[in-house]
């Protein structure tokens, strides 16, 4: 295989893998908050029984967050140099924000979150896990400006020609505010709350079904399900507006999701189906002018298909980018039919008696995962043949001085310490849900000061 | 071209790099020394007592590394770009150990079995170990240079282009340097027989770096006297390695008085030290072309654009006092002798 396959292979499989773990990390550090705020409100033991227990996973999701975000980084400059020299002006300054103003923030107050119950008050803690929770929101945005900048360039100029041609950031502030970038990063965050509050959701309903921790994981659901409640909503909306800009700012990735090969009035929407690509047809459920609708709220309106691009503009792999985003829409409304569901029972007083049910959400954390990787994957290969949008296509930007047997040599080391890490990711996360919340009465005194005078220890 | 203080864009850039650098050496290095000399330490209480002795700060400590690369990506792309592509295999490599070595810290508590933390604290060791000494040998392959076209890339890099006798000399240096620097940190955050074993491995720390860094100087003048000539142009930079030598030194003395603070201090101030040596040696090169010098990668050719270094300068005088002191709050918290609870490893 050449350095293109392997380079790209390599970075979708170091990126997937590194993007189940900070959502997570959002998503639970959003939960935190929530109930560690509502222990200093009602000083009720069960919240910072439930605030201990999470911080626990959350410190796992982190970490390997971090680990598998580092490569990232590196990635960029080792496999896709001639990438890092033309947007380095534009990308490397989003990056450099990340770092300084948000990743600081977050890795700082990690040591305080965790290790740090018996040296600091509950304020201060409190305080922390905002800390916390506060800067890998604000990494989530740098990231996705940077991503966003990919896909709907905006605020630079370009510079010199061939190898030499790079991108020159004109104005800061149009860079960052990029015509994709808030609809994409609010997408982003919710599908982040999404993933975390179905974990918090899926470990709860186990106890629940097993009969472990009642109290706690009946707080811990009611939790949970508002959260998930009110996001999958929210994400419904969300959705539908980052459509609409990738509609108006990338037409011919809004046809791959679509399966539209032909421009047409009104056009027709797929809710599932199968895109032959050899003959440009989609065979499926399709509602007539149900496309035109959703993008114009009328039947009529023209949408472009991709006849109206060149064939070595157009993405390749339009089915599976179709299957991707049908499938990342289908778990979204199924997240909200759950959801509405489980609020429902919850209101009646029954959800704890449906057992089946439970069942469900122990094994519905899958879901919101699914459909974060799914929306990425649909996003990423939707920009292709470009690595940055009508600018630089992605068989340019690689590396010219690194050979295929390095790449190998790396990929086979990823997928040896991956393996490593997702074996240990899975078994720590089973026992500590195995091992549980900590009784209420064994964490009942923090033994304030240990003898080390402190200035931050007093309430 | 604009200037803050008569120090143009690109220079200013190249000491926020320099100095977050050093501060990336400073405090993820006495965490890798300290776990590079992990297994030396008996007995599990007392491997626990020094992995939690770093715990806390370990993860913010490689926030610096993810701050330093950005900013070297962001302030010098071409540079970032070159460097990382021919040094493929160590950065590689290095990505291979910052995981394995989250993944030790973070099993090694988890059962209770003696080969199970045996295995881990081995691992510990060698990915540690093995960060600090890629750390260095990447820095041999910038001093030394590699051969460049006219489009910067580097020549045809091979799989093991990175492993050369000076490269080796330099990584030696820097992995003893860390393990001197993380037993100064241990015997801080130790007490009773533990102590007196960290001091014991201090000594040995501290004898094994002087010998590397007198290899490595004695290396450097013999085969690379490029690197000694800005030297001999302001012969009052000769300052600096004598500075150098007298931090060095001093480290020793502060230790047999059992002053282990102000020897972390000097430690601190030889890592600051020695980049500034390795910095005024390249200015304004970055990466030098051995095979032709209009190849050589210097901060202007390798700058990103006026606008977008003035931005990230903002950034910075932003964000540095911001970083500062969250580094300052959470050291502040964990100040003190390691004590094990229910939340250690």
């Amino acid at each position: 295989m050449d350095v293109e396959i392997l380079s790209r292979i390599q970075f979708a499989f170091t990126i997937s893998f590194h993007y189940i773990y900070p959502p997570l990390s959002i998503g639970i550090g959003l939960m935190l908050v929530i109930s560690e705020g509502m222990f200093l409100k009602t000083h009720n033991k069960k919240y910072e029984v439930l605030t201990r227990f999470w911080t626990k996973i959350f410190a796992l999701t982190f970490g390997i967050g971090v680990a598998t975000g580092i490569v990232m980084e590196f990635e960029f400059g080792t496999n896709w140099a001639t990438y890092s020299r033309y947007v380095g002006d534009i990308f490397g300054s989003a990056l450099a924000a990340e770092g300084i103003f948000a990743f600081a923030l977050e890795s700082s107050f990690l040591g305080i979150l965790l290790f740090g119950w018996n040296k600091v008050s509950p304020k201060v803690h409190f305080i922390s896990t905002l800390g916390v929770f506060l800067g890998s929101m604000f990494s989530a945005i740098w990231i996705v400006v940077a991503n966003s900048w990919q896909q709907t360039p905006a605020g630079y100029h370009i510079v010199g020609e061939g190898m030499m041609a790079k991108a020159e950031i004109t104005d800061f502030w149009e860079m960052v505010f990029n015509p994709s970038s808030v609809e994409r990063i609010l997408h982003v965050w919710v599908g982040a709350f999404l993933a975390g509050a179905f974990l918090y959701i899926s470990v709860h309903a186990y106890y629940l079904v097993r009969d472990r921790h009642q109290e706690i994981s009946k707080t811990g659901i009611k939790l949970g399900l508002i959260a998930a409640t009110v996001f999958s909503i929210v994400q419904l909306f969300l959705g539908h507006l980052s459509a609409d800009g990738v509609a108006k700012n990338q037409p011919a990735k809004l046809a791959a999701f679509e399966g539209h090969y032909h421009t047409e009035d009104p056009a027709d929407l797929y809710l599932f189906g199968w895109v032959d690509q050899e003959n440009k047809e989609v065979y499926g459920l399709k509602v007539p002018g149900g496309l035109s609708l959703l993008l114009y709220q009328t039947f009529d309106g023209k949408v472009t298909g991709l006849d109206k691009f060149a064939v070595e503009d157009q993405p390749s792999q339009i089915n599976a980018i179709f299957q991707f985003y049908h499938l990342m829409v289908g778990i979204g409304m199924l997240l909200i039919g759950l959801s509405l569901l489980g609020s429902f029972l919850l209101w009646r007083k029954q959800l704890f008696n449906h057992k089946w049910l439970l069942w469900i959400f122990v094994f519905a954390v899958i879901l919101p995962q699914l459909a974060n990787q799914f929306g990425w994957f649909a996003a990423e290969m939707g920009r292709q043949p470009w690595v940055v949008y009508g600018l630089l296509r992605t068989s340019d930007a690689l590396s010219k001085a690194v050979q295929a047997d390095q790449v190998l040599f790396s990929l086979i080391m990823f997928s040896l310490i991956y393996s490593l890490l997702l074996v240990l990711f899975i078994y720590l996360l089973n026992k500590k849900i195995k091992h549980g919340p900590e009784d209420a009465h064994l964490i009942d005194h923090r033994p304030h000061q240990q003898g080390i005078n402190n200035f931050f220890t007093k309430d | 071209m604009e200037t803050i203080l008569g120090l143009d864009y690109p220079t200013l850039w190249f000491l926020v790099v320099g100095a977050l650098f050093s501060g990336y050496g400073i405090l993820d290095g006495f965490d890798l020394g300290a776990g590079a000399m992990h297994l030396f330490i008996k007995s599990d209480k007392n491997r626990r007592i020094a992995l939690n002795a770093v715990g806390p700060v370990w993860d913010g400590n490689e926030v610096w590394l993810v701050i330093g690369g950005g900013t070297l990506f962001a302030g010098f792309p071409v540079f970032y770009a070159t460097l990382f592509s021919a040094m493929y295999i160590p950065f590689m490599l290095f990505i291979f150990f910052i995981i394995l070595r989250a993944i030790s810290i973070e099993f090694r508590s988890k059962e209770q079995m003696k080969w199970w933390r045996n295995l881990w604290d081995f691992t510990y060791t060698l990915s540690s170990g093995m960060i600090a000494f890629l750390l260095g040998v990447v820095l041999g392959n910038i001093l030394q240079g590699f051969p460049l076209d006219e489009n910067y890339e580097a020549i045809n890099p091979h799989l093991t282009m990175f492993l050369n006798p000076y490269a080796i000399i330099v990584g030696l240096t820097t992995l003893t340097l860390m393990m001197m620097h993380g037993a100064i940190y241990l015997s801080l955050k130790t007490e009773g027989k533990l102590f007196d074993h960290v001091v014991l491995m201090l000594e040995k720390c501290m004898i094994a770096f002087i010998i590397m860094y007198t290899i490595m100087s004695l290396y450097t003048l013999i085969f690379f006297p490029h690197l000694a000539e800005r030297f001999k142009e302001y012969p009052v930079l000769f300052i600096l390695p004598v500075l150098a030598v007298l931090s060095i030194a001093n480290i020793p003395r502060l230790a047999k008085k059992q002053k282990y603070l102000s020897a972390f201090i000097f430690s601190s101030i030889t890592f600051s030290l020695l980049l500034i040596l390795v910095a005024v040696q390249l200015y304004p090169s970055l990466l030098i072309a051995t095979n032709n010098p209009e190849n050589t990668i210097t901060i202007y050719n390798a700058a990103a654009s006026q606008k977008s270094l003035g931005i990230m300068l903002t950034i910075a005088a932003i964000g540095t006092p911001l970083v500062l002191t969250y580094t300052f709050i959470v050291y502040r918290v964990f100040w003190g002798k390691v004590k094990l609870d229910e939340h250690s490893y």
